[in-house]
């Protein structure tokens, strides 16, 4: 055990890119945590999704060992955190678990929204703020000005930013003695009864969940016997460690220390992020504040491509689920895409990590329909129902009001590009609560629906700012506006898996965007094909795919018999990775890519 | 067993020769062919000799009906080495009494010249890579030949064989259905009694299917006008007495080519020469076989025996009857294939497409109908699709 006052704990608030996992890799590297033959580029993203996307799903952690330039000897711990507004929440667990914050801002870039909502995060928690101005060494560097913006945008003092080049090494150290000057080392009793937050947990097939906990008081040993407050289940620790990253076992944890436990439990939901843990006996009563248990609040259906493969989409579902409390899923059947399940997510990040998980580590091909909110469909009988699925939509005459939930996003963008994205959030029927200017990026508060937003907003905001705009919102609650559930129908057949819900004065653009995307993205067949989106009965927009003209090969002699049959199998095999409406066949990918809009 | 042991025979036996050889590569060729200056062709004979012989004692006793000489191209042999070739089939196989044996040629002075060569060799049949009657067209296409060269050499070819056809290529870059037209209308007033028409494909692995994903070879017809061009091409070779027998042969009726009937009824095939495949049934199995592609390999392995064999499974063997068969007019003889098969062509599919209008049946066999033989292959993939 560390006596507090040679602990430091701190968290990494970046924007994606702006050297976040660099920078922890250099940190780790420097104190020689990690051999250098061992260190693989950011190492604490583990899973292949994160490492490719270079953003963190759950929270890492690493224990460094750092002499520092007083000839003390400290131990430094960092947890890095989530960076995408889906896992708020997680990011404001592991904000609690530290004292301080680095604030790693690319100095070729400036402060972005997502860095701003973080950092936010971390002023919430009272974190020390250590400003890091990173990429020095390229030439488009300028720090100056980025100082200045992190004064005017974020409001602290950013004349002490330390300057580094997390590629080349340059201000390492000194990022190093920051740390331990600045930072304030934890407090806590080593008396007092064992008050432990959950700050994330996780399942590995070796050990069964470990779980990540930060000591606020009291010593958590090997055999302990624990007891999780938010629902009193009780469990016999029987491994502690920590990270370095690689784990190390050790007897103890006490206050201000980060580390594991493992207890033999099955599955991550029954270990919430948040939660308080404590001594099954002579325990605390008293909770951390602000747990709370998540919420999905973006939802979709998953069904697999070949319909034999259900029960192994299930099978993946419930492992994947084991493993992520925030996931919520029921089995749901469609007239047209037979068995599948109702997903709940965070938001569309997490939506497509879990379904790239699936596709990837359980080979299931998936075909997924349209992302939807949860709206609240008040009835005549003053009933409120939460409605989940378009294809659930009641009959409408029992139906009084619908609500769709809100959200107030915050964007950040030089102003060039100012009023690409006021048309882009009019567009999506935002509505403007404020405008204001630091230095030559303008920062835009709109309050927009949650179902205009869930599905391309950020792509579109990307597109249409060359990726220099930045983004975040948090829900603000439900009001009341004139939705309409609009049918795709495909040859005169209704696709429930297309089926939206959209605003009546969008419901034209949107039918006849949607139906244009399909008659590009269905193949032609043999006959023609009317693609329409109808509200009720009434048909607003209609395409016509026209028919095949011409597919037949030219030349197909003795020497060709088996390279064309086995075109033929490949081109068969391709035809099961669609799904036939009637006598059409529709490609997995239709079903997301029909709801992208361009414009 | 017996039954779908002989099941060849509805479709007769046939040996290819392939001839790798070419003067230059043609850029939307996809055929195994080489450029070579030195070619020893006493080591050709030898190999093929070897390899007929090989497989005449794998089916002995059988009737040939067809030798055909492909490539590459074959009118580049001393008609010396395809003599040879024909001795060693009539050695070892019976051959029918009409057999047909067909060489493809260049249509230029130099081949012209080889025509008597090859008649006296046994060849009776040839068929002419003219591709285009103008010349523009053929340079694109890189043949080293002009329309009137070829429009000579086929004149010769025509008091030296009986038999000639020649191949044509259309929806080339630029080209107008209404310049097509005029173009096939010329080409039937010099057809004999078979002609060979192309749409010009892209393959991959060839200089033209690099210049396509690379962006260029523009102007190739939108789908609409190949479709176009496809139909006037049936329309106008009917009415001149050339109906299609196949998806781009038409021949007045008795001069189908009888070796490639061969294919398109999935009889047996042996095939000779680097990259050759063959179809063979042997002991009641039917085999797929190929030989090496590069020249040297082939000759080198030809020693010991190059070519490889694979069996068939039952549904391989009905998909390549399917996938064949509804390429010619006549169609696929229903009975066959579900003796062949060991099931019946689905009836929903089948019922589906008849109501289409892209099939009809004359209860016997079933075939693809003017309309539905533009997109044969989505006719394919439908009765294939399980």
């Amino acid at each position: 055990m560390t006596d507090l006052a040679h602990i430091r704990n701190f968290s990494i608030v970046a924007h994606i890119d702006h050297g976040k996992s660099t920078l922890a890799d250099r940190l780790i590297q420097e104190t020689g945590t990690v051999q250098d033959r061992d260190m693989k580029e950011q190492l604490l993203d583990a899973m292949d999704i994160e490492r490719e996307r270079g953003i963190t799903i759950k929270a890492n952690t690493v224990r460094i060992d750092y002499t520092a330039d007083n000839g003390e000897a400290y131990v430094l711990n960092l947890i890095d955190t989530p960076g995408h507004v889906d896992f708020a929440y997680e990011v404001s667990r592991s904000m609690r678990a530290v004292e301080g914050s680095l604030l790693v801002v690319d100095s070729t870039q400036g402060v972005e929204a997502q860095t701003l909502a973080n950092v936010y995060q971390a002023i919430d928690a009272d974190h020390e703020i250590v400003p890091v101005l990173n990429k020095i060494d390229l030439p488009a560097s300028d720090c100056d000005r980025v100082a200045e913006q992190i004064e005017d945008v974020i409001g602290i003092d950013a004349s002490g930013a330390i300057r580094v080049s997390a590629k080349t090494g340059q201000g390492i150290h000194e990022t190093l003695e920051a740390i331990v000057e600045h930072l304030p080392a934890p407090q806590g009793d080593r008396d007092a009864p064992l008050k432990a937050m959950l700050v994330d947990s996780w399942y590995d097939s070796y050990l069964g969940v470990i779980v990540l906990v930060r000591i606020m008081d009291g010593v958590l040993k090997k055999g302990d016997r624990i007891k999780m407050l938010s629902n009193g289940s009780v469990h016999h620790v029987d491994r502690i460690g920590v990270f370095r990253p690689a784990m190390q076992v050790i007897d103890e944890l006490g206050p201000g220390e980060i580390g594991f436990l493992t207890a033999s439990i099955k599955q991550v939901r029954d270990t919430r992020v948040g939660d308080t843990i404590t001594h099954e006996k002579k325990g605390t009563t008293q909770a951390l504040p602000g747990f709370k248990p998540a919420q999905p609040v973006v939802f979709c259906g998953l069904f697999p491509v070949d319909s034999a493969e259900f029960e192994d989409l299930r099978d993946a579902i419930e492992k994947l689920a084991l493993n992520d409390a925030s996931f919520s899923y029921e089995m749901e059947t469609s007239a047209a895409l037979g068995f599948g399940f109702r997903c709940g997510f965070l938001g569309l990040l997490h939506l497509e990590v879990i379904r790239d998980r699936i596709e990837r580590e359980y080979d299931i091909d998936l075909i997924t329909t349209a992302p939807s909110v949860i709206y609240h469909i008040y009835m005549r009988d003053g009933s409120m129902i939460e409605l989940h699925n378009p294809a659930d939509m009641p009959d409408l005459t029992h139906v009084d009001h619908l609500e769709e939930p809100r959200i107030k996003a915050t964007i950040l963008v030089p102003d060039e590009y100012l009023g690409d994205v006021l048309k882009l959030c009019q567009d999506r029927r935002g509505i403007q609560m404020d405008l204001t200017y630091a230095g030559s990026r303008a920062m835009v508060v709109y309050d927009l629906p949650l179902n205009e937003v869930v599905f391309d907003f950020y792509d579109r905001l990307k597109s249409v700012t060359k990726g220099y705009a930045s983004f975040d919102y948090q829900m603000t609650g439900y009001r009341q506006d004139n939705l309409v559930k609009m049918q795709i129908l495909v040859n005169d057949e209704p696709v429930d898996a297309l089926s939206t819900m959209v605003h009546r004065d969008r419901a034209e653009t949107r039918g006849r965007a949607m139906v244009e995307k399909l008659k590009d993205l269905i193949p032609r067949h043999m006959f023609k094909i009317p693609i329409q989106a109808a509200i009720g009965g009434k048909v607003i927009a209609r395409e016509t795919l026209s028919a095949l003209r011409k597919d037949v090969t030219a030349k197909c002699y003795g020497g060709d018999a088996t390279r064309k049959r086995k075109l033929l199998e490949k081109q068969k095999a391709g035809k099961k990775k669609m799904r036939q409406f009637g006598k059409v066949d529709i490609p997995q990918e239709a079903f997301i890519s029909a709801l992208k809009m361009d414009g | 067993m017996a039954v779908l042991a002989e099941d060849w025979r509805d479709g007769g036996f046939g040996l290819y020769v392939h001839w790798p050889f070419c003067q230059a590569k043609c850029p939307y060729c996809d055929f195994n062919s080489h450029v070579s200056r030195e070619i020893d062709q006493n080591t050709w004979v030898r190999a093929y000799i070897l390899e007929i012989e090989r497989a005449a004692n794998q089916t002995p006793g059988r009737v040939l009906n067809s030798v055909f000489f492909g490539g590459g191209t074959p009118s580049l042999m001393h008609p010396d080495t395809v003599a040879a070739v024909i001795d060693a089939a009539k050695k070892h196989w019976q051959f029918a009494n009409d057999i047909e044996i067909t060489l493809e040629a260049n249509p230029g002075s130099v081949e012209a010249g080889k025509f008597t060569g090859f008649r006296d060799a046994g060849v009776n049949r040839v068929s002419m890579g003219i591709q285009a009657l103008n010349d523009v067209d053929l340079r694109r296409l890189g043949r080293i030949h002009s329309v009137s060269e070829a429009l000579d050499a086929f004149a010769i070819a025509r008091n030296c064989f009986d038999r000639v056809s020649f191949d044509l290529i259309y929806a080339r870059q630029n080209q107008t259905p209404g310049e097509w037209r005029a173009e096939l209308k010329q080409a039937l007033s010099y057809a004999i009694d078979h002609l060979s028409l192309y749409q010009l494909t892209i393959e991959d692995g060839t200089a033209f299917g690099d210049r396509y994903r690379a962006g260029g070879l523009r102007g190739l017809p939108v789908e609409d006008d190949a479709a176009q061009m496809y139909l006037d091409t049936q329309e106008i070779c009917a009415a001149h007495g050339l109906p299609a027998y196949e998806v781009s042969n038409h021949a007045m009726p008795g001069a189908e080519s009888r070796h490639n009937l061969i294919y398109w009824r999935y009889g047996d095939y042996v095939g000779i020469g680097p990259g050759a495949h063959g179809r063979v049934t042997l002991g009641g199995k039917r085999f797929a076989t190929e030989s090496p592609k590069a020249p040297n390999n082939w000759i080198a392995a030809a020693e010991t025996g190059a070519t490889r064999t694979t069996p068939l499974t039952i549904t391989e063997q009905a998909q390549e009857y399917l996938m064949m068969g509804m390429r010619l007019s006549e169609g696929l003889d229903i009975g066959r294939f579900c003796r062949l098969a060991g099931y019946a062509l689905p009836p929903q599919k089948v019922d589906y497409l008849l109501d289409l209008g892209m099939v009809d049946t004359t209860g016997t066999r079933l075939f693809a109908t003017e309309q539905g033989r533009p997109v044969l292959n989505a006719i394919i993939r439908e009765l294939l699709a399980d």
